[in-house]
């Protein structure tokens, strides 16, 4: 275990350094120059200069990479070009407005995907599963920003129980604060459900063929007690799996639906950098993301070694 | 064989999934055809569009804003009294040429990519695999979105962004394709017989490969669509006033409580164009899947 751990983090170093350079060169090769931007057309060329010197922009790319992941490393995603707001402490501001949602919209997902996928498993091949089958496939063509538009059509516009955008923090007033995540958590959860479902499924249709589960029949065990009990928890293996790679997926939709609904996460402040042209923020937002989904997906990894030896041992 | 494509914002691809329960052959052959048959529509429009009696999608008729379907607006009006119908087909010319040729570039790039990494193996491989594993650390909407920050938005710009998008996935499933075939018979045949790689590469192994390519290109042309529509959905795609769906549907937002057609109609365009390029996509990919052999 202690091999396929040190064999993974190895891999995992020049990823992370190849990750940061392509967000470097990506921001620090924006077109229309910033600092010009920044001081206005009147400038003049000393105070231009003086700045691009200030910023470390005169210095050769490369050095200017390294001064930066530098900063990175040591927690200094530098400051806001348009706000003068250190970038970390706008992420951390923020993270947790995304947090919530993710975890919402995750919970939203299992609650929807685990018992369809439990149910079209017993009744494999029967009306109803088709029935599921046939929706989640559907459903995998729907687009977080479409089942945000019928949403909020359904609960903002006509029925007036939900609220399409407005962000209530979670110390101000946690009713408040739960109404303004429904609609995104649900956006952002029904679009995860299908797979969720579709992988219990499968696993779960391999489970009940298994020796045990006839044994447990003929012993008459109550039906509910042999799925939720004896199938269930074998059966769960990639589930847990395709959880953990959701997490970082979530991530991506996070910055779809956060905008939709006005919620300050991190997505917000994404989009706010790219339409403002503030490459710090871009960078560091950009960075913190992709580092966090190549960590999640490391953790992910872990796990299913942990959970099933084949894999740790490279034969599966 | 799995084919991963985590990368992807559609879900499907993720993972091995068993086949869903057989539906009699008859019915499922009626889908497929449905599905194709949407796609020629919207195609044929979106390539005649220029020809049709169609208004301009641009031009504002104030008095007709927000207006349902009468003899000028079949489809009704937008809130600035824009031809939805002439909308929906010159998006439909933004949304398929985005979804069509960006996949292009990934399965030239991504395709050859993986055949000569699953062919010739070795160092080239790894690094091909590792440039892989650095673009798929990042989430597509946010690699999408840097890059088309990057180099600004046009259509083009937008086309070769999500091209880049797309090679990943397609890397992979060439790669994976080629590993299973390298080391049949007929190529060491071949290779006895004295062919060269490049013959062995284009008359042997192409040939084979070309299948699960291309159900893999038909569901990538899904996933483009929707991240194409994503990007003009947050106004930072296909610019305006060009109409492109996700714009569109952005646009109707707004005037949801008077007239919801505004944003349900293009939202339904998308849905069954992308519904049919993912059902005609999985069903050619189950041709390929030896488990399977329906069709």
């Amino acid at each position: 275990m202690l091999g396929f751990v040190g064999r993974r983090l190895l891999y995992l170093a020049p990823v992370l350094i190849a990750v940061s350079l392509l967000t470097f060169l990506i921001a620090a090769l924006l077109p229309g120059d910033l600092v010009v931007a920044t001081l206005g057309d009147e400038a003049t060329p000393d105070k231009v200069s003086a700045l691009r010197h200030e910023m470390g922009l005169d210095q050769p790319l490369m050095l200017q990479y390294l001064h930066w992941l530098g900063g990175a490393l040591a927690g200094d995603f530098g400051r806001s070009v348009r706000t003068g707001e250190l970038v970390l402490s706008a992420i951390l501001q923020r993270l947790p407005v995304t947090l919530e949602l993710m975890l919402f919209a995750q919970l939203i997902a299992l609650a929807i995907g685990m018992p369809l996928g439990i149910l079209c498993a017993v009744r494999n091949g029967g009306a109803f599963d088709r029935l599921v089958s046939a929706i989640a496939f559907g459903k995998l063509s729907v687009p977080a920003f479409m089942s945000a538009i019928v949403l909020i059509y359904v609960f903002s516009v006509r029925l007036k129980v939900l609220p399409a955008t407005g962000y209530v923090p979670l110390d101000e007033d946690i009713v408040g604060n739960l109404r303004s995540f429904v609609l995104p958590a649900v956006t952002l959860g029904f679009g995860e459900w299908p797979v969720l479902m579709r992988v219990l499924r499968s696993d779960m249709i391999a489970t009940l063929q298994e020796d045990y589960i006839a044994m447990a029949k003929a012993k008459g065990l109550k039906p509910w007690r042999i799925l939720l009990v004896h199938a269930l928890k074998p059966s769960s293996l990639t589930l847990v799996t395709v959880t953990g790679i959701n997490i970082g997926r979530l991530i991506g939709g996070a910055v779809l639906v956060e905008t939709i609904f006005a919620l300050p996460g991190i997505g917000r402040l994404l989009i706010g950098a790219i339409n403002t042209r503030d490459f710090v923020v871009l960078q560091g937002v950009v960075l913190f993301i992709a580092t966090g989904f190549v960590l999640v997906n490391f953790v992910v990894d872990m796990l299913y070694g942990l959970l099933d030896p084949r894999i740790r041992l490279g034969r599966a | 064989m799995v084919y991963s494509i985590r990368g992807f914002d559609l879900a499907a691809l993720d993972v091995e999934v068993e086949p869903i329960a057989a539906t009699p052959a008859s019915r499922g052959r009626l889908v497929f055809w449905l599905a194709v048959a949407w796609i020629a529509i919207v195609a044929s429009a979106a390539i005649a569009a220029d020809w049709l009696p169609l208004t301009s999608p641009t031009d504002m008729d104030l008095l007709a804003r927000r207006a349902g379907p009468s003899a000028d607006h079949w489809l009704g009006a937008d809130a600035l009294g824009r031809d939805l119908l002439s909308r929906l087909v010159f998006g439909a010319r933004i949304s398929l040429s985005v979804g069509l040729i960006a996949p292009v570039l990934g399965l030239i790039v991504g395709g050859g990519l993986g055949m000569l990494a699953g062919y010739f193996r070795g160092r080239f491989e790894t690094l091909v695999v590792g440039g892989i594993d650095v673009l798929l650390a990042f989430p597509p909407l946010v690699l999408a979105l840097a890059i088309t920050t990057y180099l600004g938005q046009s259509v083009l710009n937008i086309t070769i962004t999500l091209g880049i998008l797309s090679i990943p996935a397609l890397t992979r499933v060439a790669r994976a394709a080629t590993l299973t075939f390298a080391e049949r018979e007929f190529v060491t045949a071949a290779r006895a017989l004295g062919a060269g790689h490049g013959r062995i590469l284009m008359r042997e192994l192409l040939p084979n490969i070309a299948l699960p390519l291309i159900a893999f290109f038909l569901l990538a042309v899904a996933v483009i669509i929707v991240v194409e529509g994503a990007l003009s959905f947050l106004g930072l795609g296909i610019p305006p006033p060009a109409p492109s769906w996700g714009g569109m549907i952005a646009e109707g937002r707004d005037s949801l409580d008077a007239a919801p057609a505004i944003a349900f109609l293009p939202a339904g365009a998308m849905f069954l164009t992308v519904l049919a390029f993912n059902m005609v996509g999985d069903r050619l990919r189950a041709l390929t899947d030896p488990r399977q052999g329906v069709l």
